[in-house]
C-alpha cells in the first residue's frame, strides 16, 4: 500500500473493524489488568528494556572507570558496586526474562494459531512477580546497592556491610516470574497445538522456548532455596554456609552454579530459536535439518545440568570430578555445532536477504562462534588454570551472552516490530545501527579475550601500565555500542509514530503468527488453522502492491472459520 | 483482582482461549504437576544440605535427633496422612456433586493443618526453651524445671558473632561413649582447649570417621542414651529449623488454598461439577503431606 500520510491518531492501515490489541482497552489499568499474551509480552518488553538501559549505564560507568588506571571516575568500592549492578541487572532482570517473557509471551500463541497462552492469570502474575523483583532490586541499590559480583559467594555475600538481603530476595521473586513464564509455555505447547502441528512440525522457536521452559522449571527452583539460605543466613545466622558455624561455603557454589550454569542455556536456547526462524526466512530456503536442531535443544537442556562443576575446577575439586565436568562440558559443544552447521546448511545456495534481522543472524555465527569455541579453552582443565577469573572469562560470556543472547533478541525485535507494533521501521538506519553493535562489541571485547590471556584479572579497579591502550580501546568500543543502541532507539521509536504501516507479512514467513493482521487484535485469529511445514516458503508469492507477502492458496492452511473474536 | 472477562455466552467456567472443558482441565492439571515439581526441587536444596552435611558428620544427625520428640513428630504424621485423606475424599465429593460433604471435608482439611502448626508450635517452643536453635543462636541450656534433661557440657558459644570453641578434640570414641546423667545435677566440665591463635582460622572439625563412610562398623548406641554432644552439633538444629520452618509455610499456604476453596465453594462454583480447582489444592497438600513424612524420616527416626 502507497505510503498513506498517517492520520491524527495513527490508526495503521489493514485492521479490522473490531481494532487491535493495541487500542482495545485503554488506560493503564487496561494494560497493568490485561490477561492478553501480546500486551503482556509488549510490558516485558518495556521492562526489560529499561532495565537493559539501567545495567547499560552502569557498564559504561565501569568502562570510563578503566580508561586510566587507578582513581578515574570513582572509588574503589563505588566500582565494586557498579560491575556488581551491571551483572545483577542484566542477568536477572534483562537476560534471563529477556528473549522468553517478551518475545516468547508474545509469539509463541500466534506461532501455535492460539488465542493466548494456556494459563493467561499466570501470566500476569510473572509480570507482577517481575515488577516486584525489580522493586527489590531497585530498593537494594538505593539503600546501599550490592558488592558482591552477581554471584553472591559466600562468606563474602554474608560479611559485607551492603544490601544483599533485599538484592536476593528481589532475585528470589524473580525466578518465580521465571519459573511461572516456564510452566505457562510448557503447559501451551503440550495442550495448545493446533491441528496438525506434531511436534515436529512445531516452528523451531517453539522447541527452543520448551527446551528453556525445561530448565526454568527444573533448575531455577535450586537458585530460590540457595538464595532463601544466603537470607537466611545473614538475617538468623543459619551457619549452612559459614565455616565458623560448621558450614561449607563451597557448597554455595555448588547450589548456585546448578541453577546458574542451566541458566545460560535459559538465555541461548531461545536466541538460537530464533536463528533458526530468521535464517530460514531470509536465506528464502527451507531449514535445514530441522529434527537435528530441534533435538538439538533439548540435548542443551539436559547437557546443562551436568556441567556446573567447571565453574568450580580451582574451588578444591577432586581431581575425578575435575575431569568429569570438563569432559561433560566439552560434549556441551556438540549439539551447538550441529545447530550452528545447520544455520550455515540453510544459508547455503539461499537466496540471502540482508535486511536487518539478518544482519544480526551474520553477526550472531560470527560472534557465537567465537564465543562458543573459547567456552572449551575454559572448559580445559590446564588452560582453565590460567585463565580463571581473567578477562578472557569475561570476554568469553559476553561474546555467548551479547554476541549470542542479545543480538538474536535485537534480529528478533527487528524481525517481528511489524508484527508488534503494525509499523516498519527505517532500514538503513537499521543497518547503520547493526554495524556499529557489531563493530563496537567486538572492540570491546576482543580486546578483553587479549588482556585476559595477558593475566589481566576480572573484576580489578586498578591496572598495570602495559594494559592502559587495549582497555582504553575496550572503552571505546563501548561507546560504540551505546551509539549503536540510541540510534536503534531513535528509529524504532521513530518508526511507532511516522513508520510505514506494516503488512501482514513483511518477510515472506511461513509461521503462523504472519496469518493474522499486523498488529493482531484481540483474539488474534478468526479462524482454526490446520498446520503445515512452518518452513514451507515455496507456499508464499510477493504483493507488490502490499509490498508484503501472501499466501498461494490461503485455503489450504485454514481448518476452519469463525469461532470467539 | 479485575480481570478481563471473556464472555461468549458460553460455559462460563471455560476460558475463551480452550475449546473444550476437557482441554482446559488437562491444562490446569500439567501445569499443577510442574508446578509441584518446582517445590520437591525446591525442597531439594535443603535435602542435598542434608545429604552433604549428614554424609560428613553422621555423629551430628545421631546426636542432634535426640533432641526432637518422636512422639509429637508421629502425631503430626498421623495428622497429615488423615488429612490427605480427607482432601481425597473431597474431591470426589465434587465430583459428584455433594457440596455440603465437599465444605465439611475440606474444613476437616483445615482443622488437621491447624492441629499440626499447633503441635508444630509446641515442638519449636520446647525447643526454644533450651536454646536447641539454629547454629547463630545456638545456646544449649538446661532448663531446671524439668525433670529429664541432658547433661549440660561446658560448650561455649558465642551466639551471633561466631566465635565457637569445642572443648572435643578427640571426635572418633565420643559417639560411642554413649552417657547420660539424670537428673541435672552433676556436670561434666571437660578441659577447654584455648582458643585458636588466629580469629581467623577455620574452625570446622575434622569428619568424625575418615573416608571409609558408610562401610565402618556402626557405634555401638545405648536406645536411649544420648552421646556426649559432638563437634557442630548445632548444624543440625540450623537444618531442622529451616526444613520444617519452609515446611510449615507450606502448610500455611495449604490453609489459603483451603480458604479460598471454601470462597469459591460459597460462590457455587463447585455446583456444577467443576472439581478443577479442589483437584488442583488436593495435589498440592499431597505433597506437602509427602515431604513431611520424608522429613519425619530423615530428622526424627535417624537411629
Amino acid at each position: 500500500m502507497a505510503v498513506d500520510s498517517t492520520t491524527a491518531d495513527g490508526a495503521a492501515v489493514g485492521l479490522t473493524q473490531q481494532g487491535n490489541y493495541l487500542t482495545t482497552g485503554r488506560g493503564v489499568l487496561s494494560w497493568l489488568f490485561t490477561l492478553d499474551h501480546k500486551r503482556i509480552g509488549v510490558m516485558y518488553l518495556v521492562a526489560i528494556t529499561s532495565s537493559f538501559f539501567l545495567g547499560g549505564v552502569f557498564a559504561l560507568l565501569v568502562r570510563t572507570e578503566l580508561l586510566t588506571p587507578g582513581a578515574t571516575i570513582m572509588t574503589a568500592d563505588t566500582y565494586n558496586k557498579m560491575f556488581t549492578l551491571h551483572g545483577a541487572v542484566m542477568i536477572f532482570l534483562f537476560i534471563i526474562p529477556g528473549i522468553p517473557a517478551a518475545l516468547g509471551n508474545f509469539v509463541l500463541p500466534l506461532m501455535l494459531g492460539a488465542k493466548d497462552v494456556a494459563l493467561p492469570r499466570l501470566n500476569l502474575t510473572s509480570f507482577w512477580f517481575w515488577m516486584i523483583g525489580a522493586v527489590f532490586a531497585v530498593v537494594s541499590i538505593i539503600i546501599g546497592a550490592v558488592d558482591t559480583g552477581w554471584t553472591f559467594y559466600t562468606p563474602y555475600s554474608t560479611t559485607t556491610g551492603t544490601a544483599v538481603i533485599s538484592m536476593t530476595l528481589g532475585v528470589f521473586i524473580l525466578g518465580f516470574s521465571s519459573i511461572f513464564t516456564g510452566l505457562n509455555f510448557i503447559v501451551t505447547i503440550h495442550k495448545m497445538r493446533p491441528e496438525g502441528m506434531t511436534w515436529f512440525k512445531m516452528p523451531l522457536l517453539l522447541w527452543g522456548l520448551y527446551s528453556t521452559a525445561i530448565i526454568q522449571v527444573l533448575a531455577t527452583p535450586i537458585l530460590g532455596i540457595t538464595l532463601l539460605l544466603l537470607v537466611a543466613e545473614r538475617a538468623l545466622g543459619v551457619g549452612i554456609f559459614d565455616p565458623t558455624l560448621g558450614g561449607d561455603p563451597v557448597l554455595f557454589q555448588h547450589f548456585f552454579w546448578f541453577y546458574s550454569h542451566p541458566a545460560v542455556y535459559i538465555m541461548i536456547l531461545p536466541a538460537m530459536g530464533i536463528i533458526s526462524e530468521l535464517v530460514s526466512v531470509f536465506s528464502g530456503k527451507h531449514i535445514f535439518g530441522y529434527r537435528f536442531i530441534a533435538w538439538s535443544s533439548i540435548a542443551i537442556a539436559m547437557f546443562s545440568f551436568l556441567v556446573w562443576g567447571h565453574h568450580m575446577f580451582t574451588s578444591g575439586q577432586s581431581g575425578i570430578t575435575n575431569m568429569i565436568f570438563s569432559a561433560l562440558t566439552f560434549s556441551v559443544a556438540i549439539p551447538s555445532a550441529v545447530k550452528v552447521f545447520n544455520w550455515l546448511a540453510t544459508m547455503y545456495k539461499g537466496s540471502i536477504r540482508l535486511a536487518t534481522p539478518m544482519l544480526y543472524v551474520l553477526s550472531f555465527l560470527f560472534l557465537f562462534a567465537i564465543g562458543g569455541l573459547t567456552g572449551l579453552f575454559l572448559g580445559a582443565l590446564s588452560t582453565d588454570i590460567h585463565l580463571h577469573d581473567t578477562y578472557f572469562v569475561v570476554a568469553h560470556f559476553h561474546y555467548v551472552m551479547f554476541g549470542g543472547t542479545v543480538i538474536a533478541f535485537l534480529g528478533g525485535i527487528h524481525y517481528w516490530w511489524p508484527k508488534m507494533f503494525g509499523r516498519m521501521y527505517s532500514e538503513r538506519w537499521g543497518q547503520v545501527s547493526a554495524l556499529l553493535v557489531f563493530v563496537g562489541f567486538n572492540l570491546t571485547f576482543f580486546t578483553q579475550f587479549v588482556m585476559g590471556s595477558h593475566g589481566m584479572p576480572r573484576r580489578y579497579y586498578n591496572y598495570i601500565e602495559e594494559f592502559t591502550a587495549l582497555h582504553q580501546a575496550s572503552t571505546v568500543g563501548s561507546y560504540i555500542l551505546a551509539l549503536g543502541f540510541f540510534i536503534m532507539a531513535g528509529y524504532l521509536i521513530h518508526s511507532l509514530f511516522r513508520g510505514r504501516p506494516a503488512p501482514d507479512n513483511p518477510w515472506g514467513s511461513a509461521t503462523l503468527e504472519w496469518e493474522t493482521t499486523s498488529p493482531p487484535p484481540a483474539g488474534n485469529f478468526d479462524c482454526e488453522f490446520i498446520a503445515g511445514d512452518p518452513y514451507d516458503l515455496e507456499s508464499l508469492r510477493y504483493d507488490p502492491a502490499i509490498q508484503g507477502w501472501v499466501r498461494k492458496d490461503p485455503q489450504s492452511i485454514i481448518l476452519s472459520q469463525g469461532g470467539a473474536h | 483482582m479485575a480481570s478481563q472477562h471473556h464472555d461468549d455466552g458460553h460455559d462460563p467456567n471455560l476460558a475463551h482461549h480452550f475449546e473444550s472443558p476437557d482441554q482446559q482441565r488437562q491444562a490446569s492439571k500439567l501445569g499443577m504437576w510442574l508446578f509441584l515439581a518446582t517445590e520437591i526441587l525446591f525442597f531439594g536444596g535443603l535435602f542435598v544440605a542434608y545429604t552433604v552435611y549428614r554424609g560428613n558428620h553422621p555423629e551430628v544427625f545421631i546426636f542432634g535427633a535426640h533432641f526432637l520428640d518422636t512422639a509429637l513428630g508421629a502425631l503430626n504424621t498421623v495428622v497429615l496422612i488423615f488429612s490427605s485423606f480427607t482432601i481425597a475424599w473431597a474431591v470426589r465429593a465434587a465430583q459428584l456433586k455433594q457440596i455440603k460433604l465437599l465444605k465439611w471435608l475440606i474444613v476437616a482439611t483445615m482443622l488437621c493443618a491447624f492441629v499440626f502448626l499447633g503441635v508444630k508450635y509446641v515442638e519449636y517452643s520446647a525447643k526454644w526453651k533450651h536454646g536447641l536453635l539454629w547454629a547463630g543462636s545456638y545456646n544449649p541450656h538446661v532448663d531446671h524445671d524439668e525433670s529429664f534433661e541432658v547433661v549440660e557440657h561446658e560448650t561455649e558459644i558465642d551466639a551471633p558473632g561466631g566465635e565457637v570453641e569445642i572443648e572435643e578434640t578427640d571426635e572418633v570414641q565420643h559417639v560411642a561413649e554413649g552417657e547420660i546423667v539424670e537428673p541435672v545435677a552433676t556436670e561434666i566440665v571437660t578441659e577447654p582447649i584455648p582458643a585458636p591463635a588466629d580469629p581467623d582460622r577455620s574452625t570446622i572439625a575434622p569428619a568424625a570417621r575418615g573416608p571409609e563412610g558408610l562401610a565402618g562398623p556402626a557405634p555401638a548406641t545405648d536406645q536411649d542414651a544420648i552421646p556426649v554432644e559432638p563437634a557442630n552439633a548445632m548444624v543440625f538444629f540450623s537444618i531442622y529449623f529451616l526444613m520444617t520452618g519452609l515446611h510449615g509455610i507450606h502448610v500455611l499456604g495449604g490453609i489459603g488454598a483451603m480458604l479460598w476453596l471454601l470462597k469459591c465453594l460459597r460462590r457455587g462454583d463447585f455446583d456444577g461439577g467443576h472439581f478443577t480447582k479442589v483437584d488442583m489444592v488436593a495435589l498440592y497438600w499431597h505433597v506437602v503431606d509427602i515431604i513431611w513424612i520424608y522429613l519425619f524420616l530423615l530428622l526424627y527416626l535417624i537411629d
